[in-house]
């Protein structure tokens, strides 16, 4: 029993850090390229549904609040391809690591400045509710955010595997060149995809401050644990996102539980370490030999 | 403009151009002599503390700079290079062999790390060191019996026959052995950068197939770099733990990897001057703000509310514009106004114009 109810909050756990992990394969996979301060969106993404639900400030109820946090992340993402990271289209991924890293620690100064430093929780409607299944407790919390989870990944799968736009997507960053020979508009498709991206990370960062509470620098450590899933899974697969995702979340309970104190902090990145190294692209890999 | 006439083969790689280049770097390094008396003590502990982390940036320029391989987990090999030192020391061994020592562990460690990890590349090779310096976090504490554990090491005095090099007692002293530290690190650089060994790094970084067509063995250059690099950042290490005078886990965090990793962005890849700018800056930033603030604070009235992490927004923001702008970083700036002067008044606008690239996937090798 209690290894089920550790199951649970691990599973509950990983869908998190694999909406997270969505988010980074989104641009992966449309640009090439990975974004190290979507961990920093997440925590925008939270503290703006903050704003907007918690009584007290805006007040609005849940689902509008959501909704309204995550369009207005999208326009965000929109808007910082647009702006900024258009300058270095086209350069090697390393400036794009570089130029992420700096987004981020800007983003979290200016999260900082807004709404200080101390950590706050949202207000949802489910708050403190159980659900009996036998004897097994499970939080609606949990319970909405696998959800959750599970309809996103299902939804962007499809989009990316039988939509127009998706599949331009999936173009533009096997060659950005090829692609704009065959008429599509690389670099609207590549803030398209920012914009999704802000939008899953908004949905994420709601639902991480649903369980817990959030302060301007949760973004960088939860962000690479959540980059570390990503990786598992191998980067440009969303199955693989929401695999990695879970199975970070699963060794992380049980490794507090079963084996030396500090280990459950590094369990992640040795799990992330031994896939590297034993399979280099990762569980699902997207990694293919080019026939010369 | 001066036109060099060579009359040997030598010429093409001598350490210094001519004359007048090596008459240049004679005057800066007597400037970084006669600095102590120039300076205040405390200018002197800011100028040792570039110091050292130019040593730093200098290991992590070896790998990422010249043989192109990212590492987000140069603070790990630092840790390494700092508790190897102080753990030896305060089992009585001597200064020099300990720091040598340190040198000798961190390159080795690096050495049996590097050959999985430098099987992957690019981005994932990022995040593998990335998850190395958050691990070294934790192993810190668990090795008690060599770190201290939570509570860490407190640095010995270092003495050098009969000489105390104290950070706080005899600040110039110690500015002096980084300087010498550093003065010979960066010469064994130079060095090897015009020796074969460096040649096939720079061929590793510009393309990994043409280098393995010309004959170089990849996977062993690349180890020899990523060992090399972290014996030098094992060095800077050990310097950086008597700079501090007591380290702990808490001292190499994640964030020191990503800043050296900054540091040498900005102060521009691929060039040693790259590894003194970057650290000049990363150094200095904080005063510059500090002292701007104060201006604005008292003579024009506008009370800038000190807001936390303004150094780091400031830095970010620097390194924002500066990979949008001049992605060769400072060195690049550099070249550039010491073009116009050579060429005055001939310089035109598109001499350093970037050609036009396009990203193809690194999914399909």
């Amino acid at each position: 029993m209690d290894i089920l109810q550790l199951l649970v909050s691990g599973i509950a756990n990983g869908c998190i850090y694999g909406l997270l992990a969505l988010g980074f394969v989104l641009i992966y996979k449309a640009s090439e390229a990975v974004n190290f301060a979507q961990g920093d969106m997440l925590m925008l993404g939270a503290f703006l549904g903050i704003a907007f639900i918690n009584t007290g400030n805006t007040d609005l109820p849940f689902l509008f609040g959501l909704t309204l946090a995550a369009l207005v992340m999208g326009v965000f993402g929109y808007l910082l391809d647009r702006f900024v990271l258009r300058g270095i289209f086209g350069q090697p991924q390393f400036a794009m690591v570089i130029l992420t890293i700096a987004l981020g620690f800007l983003i979290r100064f200016a999260a900082g400045a807004i709404w200080g430093h101390d950590p706050v929780s949202l207000q949802t409607p489910f708050a403190g509710k159980t659900l009996m299944l036998g004897s097994l407790i499970v939080p609606v919390v949990d319970a909405v955010i696998i959800l959750a989870t599970v309809a996103l990944t299902t939804t962007l799968y499809f989009f990316f595997a039988h939509t127009r736009l998706g599949v331009a997507m999936q173009a533009s960053s096997q060659n950005q060149m090829a692609a704009y020979y065959m008429g599509i508009p690389v670099k609207r498709v590549n803030s398209i995809v920012w914009a999704l991206s802000g939008v899953v990370a908004a949905i994420a960062g709601v639902l991480f401050a649903a369980k817990g509470a959030v302060e301007p620098s949760v973004g960088l450590l939860f962000g690479i644990k959540a980059f570390a899933a990503a990786v598992i899974g191998g980067l440009g697969s969303l199955p693989g996102a929401l695999a990695g995702g879970l199975l970070v979340g699963i060794v992380e309970p049980f490794a507090a539980r079963y084996l030396p104190a500090g280990s459950s902090q590094i369990a992640p990145y040795v799990l992330m370490l031994l896939v590297l190294v034993l399979r280099p692209g990762g569980l699902f890999a997207q990694i293919s030999q080019k026939k010369v | 403009m001066r036109i060099r006439f060579k009359s040997s083969y030598d010429d093409d790689i001598n350490l210094f151009e001519d004359r007048w280049h090596l008459f240049q770097f004679g005057l800066l390094l007597a400037a970084a002599v006669i600095a102590p008396w120039l300076l205040g003590s405390y200018y002197l502990g800011e100028l040792t503390s570039v110091l050292i982390w130019a040593l730093a940036g200098l290991g992590l320029m070896l790998i990422t700079g010249h043989t192109g391989q990212v590492s987000l987990g140069h603070a790990a090999f630092m840790a390494i290079g700092a508790f190897t030192n102080l753990a030896l020391m305060l089992r009585g061994w001597n200064f020099f062999p300990a720091l040598i020592a340190s040198a000798l562990v961190s390159g080795v460690i690096g050495a049996i790390i590097a050959r999985p990890i430098l099987r992957m590349s690019g981005i994932y090779l990022a995040i593998a060191t990335l998850a190395l310096s958050i691990i070294i976090e934790d192993v810190a504490i668990m090795a008690a019996p060599i770190t201290g554990g939570v509570s860490g090491l407190f640095a010995p005095t270092i003495e050098l026959a009969g000489l105390q090099a104290d950070r706080y007692g005899n600040p110039a002293a110690f500015y002096y052995l980084c300087l010498a530290v550093l003065v010979l690190v960066t010469l064994a650089y130079a060095n090897l950068l015009r020796s074969p060994t460096g040649r096939s790094f720079l061929a590793v970084r510009d393309s990994e197939v043409s280098a393995r067509a010309l004959g170089v063995n990849v996977a062993r250059t690349k180890t020899l770099a990523f060992a090399l690099s972290c014996a030098i950042t094992g060095l800077a290490g050990a310097m950086y733990a008597h700079l501090v005078q007591a380290v702990n886990y808490e001292s190499f965090l994640v964030l020191i990897s990503i800043t050296l990793l900054l540091q040498v962005v900005i102060g521009g890849l691929g060039s040693i001057h790259g590894a003194f700018f970057g650290a000049i800056v990363v150094v200095m930033l904080p005063q510059v703000i500090a002292i701007t603030r104060d201006m604005l604070n008292n003579s024009f009235g506008i009370g800038i509310a000190s807001y936390p992490g303004m150094d780091t927004a400031v830095f970010a923001l620097i390194i924002l514009l500066m990979v949008i702008y001049e992605p060769r970083g400072i060195y690049g700036i550099w070249i550039k106004v010491r073009t116009w002067l050579q060429l005055f008044p001939l310089y035109r606008k598109g001499m350093f114009r970037r050609s036009r690239t396009y990203l193809k996937t690194e999914r399909m090798r």
